[in-house]
């Protein structure tokens, strides 16, 4: 093997790092358009308005709103999850492990659709109105392996001799727990969480049947894009979108440098 | 002092401490108490609503007054298979998914081939960083994008007009199946936005098998006189299967599900996500919904098995 890629190598692997941004690109110069009616390109204009107009609005502010709030408790829930199984899992071996493993991934290797209307169906027997607790429930589900992926990993590197010596020297469970294996995994644990809330904070496919009339950000911005009526506002909100689930991936990914790679292949 | 007598010197142990002494002794019940919260959670509430979702396939509607009448019975199920259109349905997601899958593991292996090769350092935490972002950066948006970009007056028309290249589009848009009045509502077009969206799915896995290929193997392969072509059709390739596999899942199962593309690009032929979501919705014939969604359960799971057996579980 040579030390320098080909050049069919390294042309067909830019080309497809292109192709990944290019349309990100295109979003971040609509947002700036003055054009407000088609999708004209090149743009005729650029402008800042449409930053202020959007920020006016009070529907985007309040799904916002009830988007942070489902990314963050379904998170919580996920980390206190996703721990215990990866607690249990990284270092046992026991009758049904592999069953464990196929029904933390079933949530994300089923269709998002099927876990939708599957919890759809429970949350109509069980005689529950669609809220912003069926909504938490639902990302909860989906967001317990991320947490897992990233945590079992970082256990799997911490050596059982650390927990050993800390009983040897005296060390009760809790203090095990809190001086010993929370210092350990605690980087990979906020990286999990990171991941996690950036998930629920995008996630519209299972939102859209267990959300009832709640409108999230994603459920405002997918009413947007089956009927456009606000397509600068759209562009700009767009825009906000990558931002918000940006900036958690960054972080994330500073967090887990040095170490293991960041497990967020399997979003 | 009140002092127990078996232990003089010792405080009384408190809870967490004997708790500890118990977990050490009795290592199962550790493992119990760790597994039941998430497993109750996971294993009741979500497999839960997979078999209620699957007795709902059982139920059917009654004619009349569009009321779920709760017997079981195969009559919904059957329609899957009687009703042509609904043949038709399964037939083109099912023909969609497999497309998009290909589609993603040829543009995928040689970016995954470069990250593990060559790219070292910086450039390939840098790498990383640019098929991470767009894999995790909103779904939505990422349609969106398409949008704009296969608009009438969008780029994409903008693009081939400028280049005085309009006769190919309309030549490509003028085939049979994959064609359409223009790109935005072809299935060309779908096509597009699903490889688009689905592609850093299949990116990181190739990466991660290429990333294990012990690199010994390939020094061994060429002392024993392969050349460069054979080290990677017979060494390289065949290691990279299960990182292809384990990619495949994502992009397969994301795009037998998908409701949201084919609604907003493409050809108006129905796909199994837009039946499922339009009868639970609109229609509000529920039992026709969770018998359609038993479609991609059925084919994920025998998919699933298929490439557990080329090692995708492990490359996961």
């Amino acid at each position: 093997m040579t030390a320098r890629a080909s050049l069919g190598l390294r042309l067909a692997s830019s080309a497809g790092l292109v192709f990944l941004h290019f349309p990100l690109f295109i979003i971040f110069l609509y947002a700036f358009t003055t054009e407000d009616r088609t999708y004209q390109f090149p743009p005729p204009g650029l402008t800042l308005k449409w930053f202020g107009i959007a920020a006016a609005r009070a529907d985007i502010w309040s799904a916002l709103f009830l988007s942070v709030q489902v990314a963050l408790a379904a998170t919580a829930i996920a980390m206190l999850l996703g721990v215990l199984v990866a607690a249990a899992m990284y270092r046992a071996k026991f009758w049904g492990r592999d069953a464990v493993t196929l029904v933390l991934i079933l949530p994300i290797a089923l269709p998002g659709i099927v876990t939708g209307i599957a919890l759809l169906t429970t949350i109509k027997r069980a005689g529950l109105e669609p809220s912003l607790l069926t909504i938490v429930l639902g990302h909860a589900t989906f967001c317990i392996v991320t947490v897992y992926n990233n945590v079992v990993a970082r256990f799997r590197r911490m050596s059982a001799s650390q927990l050993e010596a800390s009983a040897d020297l005296g060390a009760d469970g809790w203090q095990t727990f809190r001086f010993v294996v929370l210092p350990n995994i605690a980087t990979a644990l906020l990286a999990g969480a990171m991941l996690s809330f950036a998930l629920s904070f995008d996630e519209v496919i299972v939102t859209t049947f267990t959300a009832g009339k709640e409108q999230t950000l994603p459920i405002w911005f997918l009413s947007e894009l089956f009927r456009p009526r606000d397509r600068p506002i759209t562009n700009v909100v767009a825009i906000f979108v990558i931002a918000v689930t940006t900036i958690p991936i960054l972080l994330a990914q500073r967090l887990t440098a040095g170490g293991d790679d960041l497990h967020g292949g399997g979003k | 002092m009140n002092q127990s007598t078996s232990q003089p010197n010792l405080p009384r142990p408190n809870f967490w401490r004997r708790a500890s002494s118990l977990l050490y002794e009795k290592p199962w019940l550790g493992l119990v108490l760790l597994l039941a919260p998430p497993l109750l959670w996971l294993g009741v509430f979500y497999l839960g609503s997979l078999l209620n979702l699957l007795f709902y396939s059982f139920y059917s509607i009654d004619d009349f007054s569009g009321q779920i009448k709760y017997d079981l019975g195969f009559s919904t199920l059957a329609q899957l298979f009687t009703s042509s259109s609904n043949v038709d349905i399964v037939t083109r997601t099912l023909s969609m998914s497999i497309a998009v899958t290909i589609a993603c593991a040829v543009i995928a292996f040689p970016i995954g081939y470069f990250m593990a090769f060559y790219a070292k350092g910086r450039t390939k935490a840098i790498w990383y960083l640019l098929v991470l972002l767009p894999l995790w950066s909103s779904y939505l948006v990422r349609v969106y994008a398409w949008r704009l970009i296969l608009a009438r007056e969008g780029v994409a028309s903008w693009f081939f007009d400028t280049l005085g290249l309009r006769p190919v589009l309309d030549g490509i848009l003028s085939l049979p199946v994959i064609g359409g009045p223009s790109l935005s509502s072809s299935y060309l077009g779908m096509f597009l936005v699903f490889t688009y969206v689905w592609l850093p799915y299949m990116i990181l896995p190739i990466q991660a098998a290429l990333e294990r290929v012990p690199k010994n193997l390939i020094q061994a392969s060429s002392d024993l006189g392969a050349r460069p072509a054979q080290t990677f059709w017979r060494i390289i390739l065949p290691l990279a299967v299960p990182g292809v596999a384990a990619g495949s899942i994502f992009t397969f199962s994301l795009t037998l599900g998908d409701y949201i593309i084919p609604g907003v690009v493409g050809a108006p032929g129905f796909f199994i996500g837009q039946v499922v979501y339009t009868q639970q919705g609109a229609v509000g014939n529920l039992p026709l919904a969770a018998a359609f969604s038993v479609v991609p359960i059925v084919i994920i799971t025998g998919y699933l098995m298929f490439v557990k057996r080329l090692g995708a579980f492990n490359a996961l």
